[in-house]
C-alpha cells in the first residue's frame, strides 16, 4: 500500500502538477493556438460614449487586400445575434444597429488574415457618430428626466432590491444611544488579469459543429446559453478552456468578440481568432463593484452594535450583466451584517444604467460580499472612532460568540461554524498589538503618523444549494466524474475550470486522500465540454466548496464498489472488512487485504457475479448550505506627512477556510488575494468624465501593484471546519480581495483620526491623503 | 504590402531567417513565425513584462522591440532556459516555491529574474521586488516569487561553487 509520502492526500503542501508545463513555456492559451488558414478579428470601437450612428461605411476596409469580411451589427441582426441575454436576465448588445451606450463599445468586426491587416482595416472603416447626452453619475441617470439610455427598458432604473426587516431595524436606530452615518464610495475598478479576453472560433459547416476555443471560466453554461441563442444544437457545440492567465469572475461573462469570432467563422468558412488588446480590454470588459453606500450602524454606549442599515446605488453599466445567482440581483450583499450579533438590518439597493460597460461581478468579489464586508468593517471603525473605543475591542464584544454556530443572521443566512474572538485574538498576539498601539501613542506625540486597521471578515461562498442558487434556472451544483483504470490509475474530470487556483493538483489530493491513490497516478481535466461533467464553473470560490465535495462523494461512491469487489476477492462478508487509506483488509487479519490498484484490476479482469464490470463514479454535488470562511487581518501603515504616501509596514492574515487541502496552495491564493486588496485600496480606479471619456482603461493609466508597493505577506490560520461540507473544507481565494481592504483603509483612517478624519474613499493614492493632511492641519513640507 | 525584410536571428541557440514587414513585432516574430508561444502578451504599452526576453544577454519587453531590431543578435526565451530535461534553476524555484498560479506572467518574471541574478548573485529582498518592478503579476502577491529567485540565487551558487556550468545565456 502507497505510503503518505506517496500519496499525498489532504494537508500535504505537494508542488502543483500543472506547473511543469508551464514553467517551461509550454503551456495552452487561448492565443497559442494555431489551426490552418486561421484569420483573426479586430474591431472598430467607439470614441463616443453615447452616440447614435448615422452611417457606417466599409468600403475602403474591404477593398485592402487580406481582409476577409466586414461584420456590422445589422448583418447579426439578420442572424437574430445583434443582441443577446446577459446572465443576468436583461440583454447586452453584441454589435451596435442604432446607437453605441459606451466608450471603446465593439461597433464594427473585422476579419482579416493576420492581426495586422485586420488593425489596418479597423482604421479603414468611417463610422458617422451623431452624439447624444451622457449619463455616467448614476445618481443622475436616476433622476426625473434623465437622458434613458436605453429606450427598450423606458428608464435608467434597473431594480431596487431590499432585505431585512426595514420598521424593526429602523426602531432600533430610534431607540439607540449612538448611530454613525458614513457614505461609503466602493471604485470601478477591473480584475486586469494578465491574459486578455479572447477566444478561436471554428466552426464546421459539414457537420455545422462549432468549437470554440475560449477564456471563459464557465464553460458548460457558455454552451448552453450559445445552444440557445444560435439555435446550433449542444452537442454539436464543444467549448474548450484552455489554459486560462487569470480570471478573477471577469472571464465570467460573454463578450462580443467571442459572437462576432463564431459569426466570422461561419461566415469565412475558416477559424477565426480574436484577442483582445489591452487597451481594448480593459476599457470594454466587465468592471467589478461601483458601489455607492450610505451605511449606518446603531449601537448603545457601552458599544454594542444593534443595527446596520445600508442605502445603496449602483452602477451598472448599460447592460446589466452582473453574473449573480438569478434570484441574488445583488449577489450575497446581504451578508452586510459580518461576523457581528446584531438584532436587526436591513439593505436596499437601487441599481442604474449609465454610459459604461457592463460588469459587477468580478474581481474575486464573492457576489458582491467585498462590498458587504468594507461596508461592516469600515463602519465598526467609524463608530469606535466615535465613542472612543479600541476598533478590536470592538469587534471582541460585537462578535457572535462561537457557542451560537450554526448561527442564524439577521438578514436569514445560517452561518456554518466559525470562531472568530481566537482568530482575532491570534492575529492581536501574533503582531503584538498592544505595542503597535503604545507605539502609535508615542509617535503622535512626536508628530508621526502611524495608523491599525482590523478586519474580522465573514465570507459566503460555495453557491449553491439548488432550492435558491441558479444562473438562468441552471442550478449551481457541479460535479466530478473518477474514472479508475485497471492498473489503479485515474482520470477525473470536473464541471469547474482553473484559472490559476490548481485545480489539477488539489483536486487529485481529494482523490488520493479518499482513495489512497497516490496523486502522481490521478490526471485531472476541465474545461472541455465534450468530455467533463456539466458544471457552472469556477468563480465565487465555488471550487473546493462543491466541485471539491462532489469529488469526495464520488470517490465514495467508487469506494463502496470496491468494497463489494474486495469482500468477493477476499471471500469475506462486505461488512467485515474495514478500510484504511488505500486498502480493504478483513477486520481481525490485516494481514489479508486487498490494495485499490488490485481492486480496480478485479474490475475489469474478475470483477464479482451480479456486479457491474469498471470502477467509475460521477457525482452532481448539491451542497446542503453555503460554507462561511472568515479571518482577521491586521495592517499597520506609516504615513509620509509631506507626501501623503501611505507605507503598509506590516500586513498579516489570519484566514480559517475550514480544512485545508494544500497549504501551500491556500497561502498563495490569500496572499494573491491581498495584493489585489491592495490594489483596490491604494491603486486601482476606472473614472468617466461627464462626457464617458475612460480614464484607467490601459496600464499606463491603471496601476496595478508590482512587486515593489506590495507589502511583504504575513499569513497565518486558524482551523474550523465545515460542518456541512464532506471533507470540512471551505474554499479560500476570495477571502482576502473581500477582508483586506477595509483592513487598508481603517488603518489610513487610524492614522489621521485623531485629527478628525472619519473616512476616505479608496483609493487612497498619496494625492488624496495628502488632501486630508492638508485638511487638518497635519501636511508638512518636505 | 510592405515590403518584407531578411533577418536572421539566433533564438535559444538556433538560427533562424524570416523575411518579415518591418513593423513585425518581436514578440510576434517569436510566437507567431517561430511558434515559440511560452512568450507572452499581457499589455500594449510596455507595462506588464509577461513578453520579457533576453537580447544579446539584455532583458527587453519583445512586445516594445521590432523583429527586425533583432537582426544579428541572439535571443532567448523562455524556451531556452531548460537544458534538456534539466530545469534551470529560476524554473525550479518557481516550482518548488509556489512562484506561479495562472503561469501567464512567468516565463517574463523568470526572464527578469535571471537577468537580475545575472547581475547580482547575492540579491536583498529589497532588490528583488526592484529587478521584477517592470513584470507584474495579479496572481500570487509576489512573497513566493521572491522565494522563487531566493531559491534561484542559493542554487546558482550551490553550482558555481561545484564548479560546474552555469546556465549562460
Amino acid at each position: 500500500m502507497a505510503t503518505e509520502q506517496v500519496i499525498h492526500g489532504m494537508g500535504s503542501p505537494i508542488k502543483r502538477k500543472e506547473d511543469p508545463m508551464l514553467i517551461r513555456g509550454r503551456g495552452n492559451y487561448v492565443d497559442d493556438i494555431k489551426l490552418p488558414g486561421m484569420l483573426f478579428l479586430d474591431f472598430v470601437r467607439s470614441p463616443y460614449a453615447h452616440a447614435r450612428i448615422k452611417s457606417i461605411n466599409a468600403e475602403k476596409a474591404k477593398a485592402l487586400p487580406g481582409v476577409v469580411a466586414v461584420i456590422t451589427g445589422n448583418d447579426l441582426k439578420g442572424l437574430g445575434l445583434d443582441w443577446i441575454p446577459t446572465l443576468a436576465g436583461d440583454k447586452m448588445m453584441v454589435l451596435p444597429t442604432e446607437k453605441v451606450v459606451y466608450q471603446m463599445q465593439e461597433v464594427v468586426g473585422v476579419v482579416a488574415e493576420d492581426r495586422y491587416i485586420a488593425a489596418d482595416a479597423v482604421n479603414l472603416v468611417e463610422v458617422e457618430y451623431e452624439p447624444l447626452p451622457v449619463v455616467t453619475d448614476p445618481f443622475k441617470a436616476l433622476e426625473k428626466g434623465s437622458t434613458i439610455i436605453r429606450e427598450d427598458k423606458g428608464t435608467n432604473h434597473i431594480f431596487h432590491w431590499e432585505v431585512g426587516d426595514k420598521a424593526a431595524t429602523d426602531q432600533l436606530f430610534k431607540e439607540a444611544d449612538v448611530t454613525v452615518k458614513q457614505d461609503l464610495y466602493y471604485p470601478r475598478i477591473h480584475v486586469s488579469y494578465m491574459e486578455t479576453c479572447g477566444c478561436v472560433a471554428d466552426f464546421n459547416s459539414v457537420e455545422g459543429h462549432l468549437t470554440l476555443y475560449m477564456t471563459t471560466q464557465a464553460p458548460h453554461a457558455v454552451r448552453t446559453v450559445a445552444a440557445l441563442v444560435t439555435k446550433i444544437p449542444e452537442n454539436k457545440i464543444r467549448i474548450v478552456s484552455p489554459d486560462i492567465g487569470g480570471g478573477f469572475g471577469g472571464k465570467v461573462y460573454v463578450y462580443p468578440g467571442y459572437v462576432v469570432a463564431t459569426v466570422g467563422s461561419i461566415v469565412s468558412g475558416c477559424p477565426v481568432k480574436w484577442i483582445n488588446d489591452r487597451s481594448d480590454d480593459q476599457p470594454s470588459t466587465a468592471f467589478g463593484r461601483d458601489f455607492h453606500m450610505r451605511a449606518e450602524l446603531a449601537a448603545k454606549k457601552d458599544g454594542t452594535i444593534l443595527a446596520v442599515r445600508i442605502k445603496t446605488i449602483s452602477d451598472h453599466g448599460a447592460f446589466h450583466g452582473d453574473a449573480n445567482p438569478t434570484k441574488f440581483p445583488v449577489g450575497l450583499f446581504s451578508i452586510c451584517t459580518g461576523s457581528y450579533d446584531l438584532k436587526n438590518a436591513f439593505a436596499e439597493v437601487d441599481a442604474a444604467y449609465t454610459n459604461k460597460p457592463q460588469g459587477g461581478i468580478t474581481y474575486r468579489c464573492s457576489f458582491r460580499v467585498t462590498e458587504a464586508v468594507y461596508a461592516i468593517e469600515r463602519m465598526v471603525d467609524v463608530l469606535a472612532h466615535k465613542i472612543g473605543m479600541d476598533p478590536a475591542e470592538l469587534r471582541m464584544k460585537n462578535f457572535i460568540p462561537k457557542e451560537k454556530f450554526p448561527y442564524r443572521s439577521a438578514l436569514g443566512w445560517t452561518y456554518d461554524s466559525g470562531n472568530y474572538r481566537d482568530a482575532l485574538k491570534k492575529a492581536m498576539d501574533k503582531i503584538g498589538y498592544a505595542d503597535l498601539r503604545k507605539e502609535q501613542e508615542e509617535k503622535r506625540k512626536k508628530g508621526e503618523l502611524m495608523g491599525i486597521g482590523v478586519s474580522s471578515f465573514t465570507e459566503i461562498v460555495g453557491a449553491g444549494p439548488s432550492h435558491d442558487f441558479d444562473i438562468l434556472g441552471l442550478k449551481m451544483f457541479d460535479s466530478a466524474e473518477i474514472r479508475i483504470h485497471p492498473t489503479g490509475k485515474v482520470i477525473a474530470r470536473f464541471g469547474t475550470k482553473s484559472q490559476g487556483q490548481g485545480h489539477a493538483t488539489t483536486y487529485a489530493q481529494i482523490i488520493a486522500e479518499e482513495l489512497g491513490i497516490p496523486t502522481d497516478d490521478i490526471t485531472i481535466e476541465e474545461g472541455d465540454t465534450d468530455t467533463a461533467p456539466y458544471g457552472l464553473g469556477t468563480y465565487a470560490s465555488r471550487s473546493t466548496p462543491v466541485a471539491g465535495a462532489a469529488a469526495a462523494m464520488a470517490s465514495r461512491k467508487i469506494r463502496d464498489k470496491a468494497k463489494k469487489i474486495a469482500a468477493y476477492l477476499l471471500e469475506a462478508r462486505e461488512e467485515d472488512l474495514a478500510w484504511e487509506r488505500g486498502r480493504f483488509y478483513v477486520k481481525g487479519s490485516p494481514d489479508k487485504g486487498k490494495t485499490i490498484q488490485e481492486i480496480a484490476f478485479a474490475a475489469y479482469t474478475n470483477h464479482p457475479p451480479g456486479v457491474e464490470a469498471g470502477l467509475e463514479a460521477v457525482d452532481y454535488y448539491d451542497p446542503p448550505n453555503m460554507t462561511f470562511p472568515f479571518g482577521s487581518y491586521i495592517c499597520v501603515v506609516d504615513i509620509d506627512r509631506a507626501t501623503g504616501e501611505p507605507k503598509v509596514r506590516r500586513f498579516l492574515a489570519i484566514d480559517d477556510c475550514g480544512n485545508i487541502i494544500n497549504p501551500l496552495i491556500v497561502d498563495g491564493q490569500i496572499q494573491g488575494a491581498l495584493a489585489m486588496g491592495y490594489g483596490t485600496a491604494f491603486m486601482e480606479e476606472i473614472k468617466y468624465d461627464e462626457e464617458g471619456n475612460v480614464f484607467g482603461g490601459n496600464f499606463m493609466d491603471y496601476l496595478i501593484p508590482s512587486a515593489v508597493e506590495t507589502p511583504k505577506w504575513e499569513t497565518d490560520k486558524t482551523i474550523t471546519p465545515s460542518p456541512h461540507h464532506p471533507l470540512g473544507t471551505k474554499g479560500v481565494g476570495e477571502s482576502a480581495t473581500v477582508g483586506s481592504p477595509a483592513a487598508f483603509v481603517n488603518a489610513v483612517v487610524d492614522a489621521l483620526a485623531h485629527a478628525g478624519v472619519t473616512h476616505i474613499d479608496m483609493p487612497l493614492n498619496p494625492w488624496k491623503i495628502r488632501k486630508a493632511l492638508e485638511e487638518k492641519g497635519l501636511a508638512i513640507e518636505s | 504590402m510592405v515590403n518584407k525584410m531578411h533577418i536572421a536571428v539566433t533564438v535559444n541557440g538556433k538560427d533562424r531567417e524570416a523575411d518579415v514587414e518591418p513593423r513585425l513585432l518581436l514578440v510576434h516574430f517569436l510566437r507567431e513565425n517561430l511558434s515559440l508561444t511560452g512568450t507572452h502578451i499581457g499589455c500594449d504599452t510596455s507595462n506588464c513584462g509577461a513578453c520579457t526576453v533576453m537580447l544579446n544577454g539584455m532583458t527587453v519587453k519583445s512586445c516594445t522591440v521590432f523583429a527586425v531590431q533583432a537582426n544579428g543578435k541572439k535571443v532567448t526565451t523562455v524556451e531556452g532556459l531548460a537544458n534538456g530535461a534539466k530545469l534551470h534553476p529560476i524554473q525550479e524555484g518557481f516550482w518548488e516555491k509556489h512562484g506561479l498560479q495562472c503561469g501567464y506572467c512567468t516565463p517574463g518574471m523568470m526572464m527578469a529574474a535571471v537577468a537580475l541574478l545575472q547581475k547580482n548573485q547575492n540579491p536583498t529582498e529589497e532588490e528583488i521586488r526592484r529587478g521584477i518592478s517592470g513584470n507584474l503579476c495579479r496572481c500570487t502577491g509576489y512573497v513566493k516569487i521572491v522565494e522563487a529567485i531566493q531559491y534561484a540565487a542559493e542554487k546558482l551558487k550551490e553550482t558555481q561553487q561545484q564548479g560546474m556550468e552555469v546556465p549562460a545565456r
